[in-house]
């Protein structure tokens, strides 16, 4: 045996990290199919570029983002907050409640959302006025025309709203079942009622659960409010079809309205990642990095191999000197 | 009512789960100061029992009194009413529980966990909350981890919050059951440290442990259950050294 080459002194872990020569196979892999899909449709003479660039910025179409943004926010908050009532209803001891929790969902996931949609944009035609006043009397407090009261937008809101209820009831229901029993009894032992023990032991934990099932849900909602295009409310959808329909460039519009539909996709992930970020608390040893930390932490790991190699090809000159 | 100087009066307490009898008509007093061990088998009832005594269990038979006042009901004249949830949990406040498998609250620090109940059900300040807390923290060792969360604790630390956080509202009664039963055996002494100052401070204690050494020194009295009756009841030592009953005797090898 020779003599060893000098340790270093302290024992901090200096190893060369593991090379995984697979996954830039892999990623060369997906950008040779990304570029040939996307070098095909970009030559492709029928599509009109110029048409993407002219109306992706139209004030038309900007209205409709907005439109479709809101609509998405507002029927998804609503919705949360029924589907955590009809959750604690569907589970409790009240067997009224459990039923009528029940019946709610069985009806509003048992009909068509376009049927649902259609219905209260129809409202009018069923009912001409609501009124608020003595049942089977003349006596009103007030009274006003259907169309008034609930125009297209808000009818519209109110059907995406209740039947997303349905859905995401039972997403809560499933959140809820999931915390272990140990917790509502050490709630309880503790004397908190049943309704704070809810509130502040059950749900915060069930967020866990129930938030990456209900980041699903969003992103259906944003795409199920191009339904409203039947009740003619100017959201994105309705928005690219009618400029579509004057200038015949179906394909180009779609394109807008898609490119559109990919970035509020992208855009509402960032709150999903900061929610489940938050409620992650306290369940694993680490929260995960954001990207900024992931940044950051790559950057470091980046240098840190450069100083490896730089180290490793020092020992390897002394050596052969 | 009167103040009498029994803290638990349990008289002639039945509980059945289906058809399956689990208590058969319990009867135990519990003076004031006392600190009782209750030994028996798996499925003798002990844990029952206990939740009984907080109400986590309604009691289909008897009756059980702490402090004077009947659990889960009302008494008027000769009939009995069911209590409404939140005089339920008003008679909770006063009784500590502390569970086998800890039962912590992981969305909140040890901090958190104790405080929070004081807070939202006693109505106390944060400040006035966060002080007794920290007080409570040193009392149990645990000054220097207020913040972790449990799942940064070892079972032993999470054991001793969870004494905390029944002692933040400031009990009369405290129940154990099985209090170190899922802890590493290295981590059962801090737990038991922690009861024995609690038990010299004069508070009420009724303990489910299979801690014999622990019991023949801080309990007061023994009482030995199976099969839902109370077989046996004495002095540790007596219980121990000299039991009177077969079953207890029987059980007494298995575990010694
Ligand atoms: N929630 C429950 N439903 C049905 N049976 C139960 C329930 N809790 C306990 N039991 C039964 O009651 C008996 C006593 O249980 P327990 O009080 O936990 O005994 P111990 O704590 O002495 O081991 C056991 O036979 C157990 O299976
Ligand atoms: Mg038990």
């Amino acid at each position: 045996m020779t003599t060893d080459v000098e340790r270093s002194t302290d024992d901090d872990v200096v190893a060369i990290p593991l090379r995984h020569p697979w996954r830039w196979v892999a990623a060369a892999a997906v950008i040779v199919v990304l570029g040939l899909l996307f070098n095909s449709l970009w030559t492709n003479e029928n599509i009109q570029k110029q048409y993407i660039w002219q109306f992706v910025f139209d004030p038309r179409i900007l209205k409709g983002v907005w439109i479709t943004l809101i609509v998405t926010i507002i029927s998804m908050v609503v919705a949360t907050i029924l589907a955590i009532i009809l959750a604690i209803m569907r589970m409790s001891a009240n067997p009224v409640l459990r039923g009528v929790s029940f019946l709610y969902i069985w009806f509003f996931r048992g009909t068509p959302l376009l049927v649902q949609i259609v219905f209260w944009g129809y409202l009018g035609l069923l009912y001409k006025q609501i009124s608020l006043g003595v049942p089977l009397t003349d006596f009103h407090i007030f009274a006003v025309d259907t169309n008034t009261l609930i125009p297209a937008l808000v009818g519209g809101v109110i059907a995406l709203s209740l039947n997303e209820a349905a859905y995401a009831a039972e997403i809560v229901r499933a959140g809820l079942l999931s915390i272990d029993h140990g917790q509502r009894e050490a709630a309880y032992s503790l004397g908190m009622g049943p309704g704070y023990t809810l509130r502040r032991i059950i749900l915060p934990q069930s967020m866990k659960v129930i938030i990456p099932p209900m980041g699903n849900e969003t992103i259906s909602m944003l795409k199920n409010t191009s339904l409203l295009a039947v009740v003619a409310v100017p959201e994105l959808y309705t928005a690219s079809s009618q400029i579509s329909s004057g200038n015949l460039r179906q394909v180009e519009l779609l394109i807008v309205a898609s490119l559109w539909y990919l970035f509020i996709t992208s855009v509402l992930s960032v709150p999903q990642f900061y929610l489940e970020r938050y409620y992650a608390r306290g369940n694993s040893r680490q929260l995960p990095p954001t990207p900024y930390q992931q940044l950051k932490q790559n950057i470091a790991r980046m240098r840190g191999r450069a100083d490896n190699r730089r180290v490793a090809a020092k020992a390897r000159e002394e050596m052969s000197a | 009512m009167n103040d009498t100087d029994l803290m638990v009066d349990a008289r002639g307490v039945r509980k059945w789960f289906g058809t399956h009898e689990v208590l058969k008509s319990i009867s135990l007093t519990i003076p004031r100061g006392e600190v009782l061990s209750l030994l028996g088998p798996s499925g003798s009832g002990k844990s029952t029992f206990l939740r009984c005594i907080n109400h986590l269990e309604a009691i289909d038979g008897g009756r059980i009194y702490v402090d004077d006042e009947l659990i889960g009901y009302k008494e008027r004249g000769d009939k009995i009413y069911e209590m409404k949830p939140r005089e339920i949990a008003k008679q909770r406040r006063k009784i500590g529980m502390v569970f086998q498998r800890f039962n912590l609250f992981p969305h909140m620090t040890a901090l958190g966990n104790i405080i929070d109940a004081p807070m939202g059900v006693n109505g106390e300040s944060k400040e006035e909350a966060t002080a007794q807390a920290l007080q409570l923290l040193d009392r149990v060792g645990l000054a220097d981890r207020a913040d972790a969360y449990p799942a940064q604790l070892s079972g032993g630390q999470q054991q001793r919050v969870a004494i905390a956080r029944a002692l933040a509202m400031k009990p009369k009664l405290m129940l154990f059951d099985e209090p170190t039963s899922a802890l590493d055996p290295e981590l059962v002494g801090d737990v038991l440290d922690v009861m024995r100052d609690l038990a010299k401070s004069g508070m009420t204690m009724i303990v489910v442990t299979h801690e014999i050494g622990f019991s023949r020194e801080v309990a007061d009295r023994m009482v030995f259950m199976d099969d839902g009756i109370v077989v046996e009841a004495g002095a540790p030592n007596d219980v121990l050294d000299n039991p009177q009953h077969p079953r207890t005797q029987a059980f007494l090898e298995s575990v010694l």
